[in-house]
């Protein structure tokens, strides 16, 4: 699957976008996110505090129990600022 | 009708305005976000602005379409900017046209609350301390909330 990040979730991981093949063990938002936080240090840090991101699934956003597939388009980042 | 931008370059809030006027409205009301400069009592050099392509465009549509649900609104004109702005620069516009004036003032300030919560836009502030991402304001969700349950 394809995984954008944005602000400082991006900016823990070092790059803005990377895809992904979980195993089939990965099954909701959350699940990614604990499978996600163990590629790098950078991640790790990103996902520290699961409270502090928020994602999105297929441009919608989503809570942390909602499931996922391999051809969905996923993100993760900070509660928005913008306005 | 609805017309979104998401855009580096600046607006002009007087073209805007005459954009949203024809002869079915009686009422304009119009937001202007402005870069302030002072934030947290430290002096802002600059914002800057990313967002989700594609979400975002989404996220302010669904907002538009929600508001002219909600009240008799004829046009809506959303302006976001990205990029590196700096104190005065103009940030944000909405523009909400109706018969009359309840309407769009309800529906104006209606997609400024949600825009601050629902649309996938992030602020860095750089100041000479360093830059940092600016952190979600209670004041933001709870705004959003009112109107959720009804406290309009």
């Amino acid at each position: 699957m394809r995984i954008y990040y944005f602000a400082w979730v991006r900016d823990h991981i070092g790059y803005s976008q990377e895809d992904i093949h979980c195993p089939e063990t990965v099954k909701t938002i959350s699940q990614l996110a604990a499978f996600l936080s163990q590629q790098s240090a950078g991640h790790a840090k990103a996902f520290d505090d699961l409270n502090a991101v928020r994602a999105a699934i297929n441009q919608e956003f989503v809570n942390s129990d909602k499931s996922v597939k391999d051809t969905d388009e996923i993100a993760f980042f900070p509660p928005v600022t913008g306005g | 009708m609805i017309k979104i931008n998401i855009q580096p370059e600046d607006f002009d809030v007087t073209s805007e305005i005459k954009s949203l006027r024809c002869r079915a409205i009686g009422a304009i009301a119009t937001f202007s976000g402005i870069v302030r400069e002072n934030s947290d009592s430290k002096s802002l050099i600059s914002l800057t602005l990313e967002h989700y392509p594609g979400m975002s465009e989404k996220a302010l549509d669904k907002i538009a379409r929600q508001a002219m649900q909600e009240w008799p609104i004829e046009s809506v004109r959303i302006i976001h900017r990205i990029g590196r702005l700096t104190p005065e620069d103009n940030i944000v516009f909405v523009g909400c046209a109706s018969a009359h004036r309840h309407a769009a003032f309800d529906g104006c300030r209606f997609i400024m609350d949600f825009l601050k919560t629902d649309a996938p836009f992030w602020k860095a502030e750089e100041t000479k301390q360093g830059t940092a991402w600016v952190s979600q304001r209670e004041t933001d969700t709870s705004a959003k909330q009112g109107w959720l349950s009804g406290k309009k």
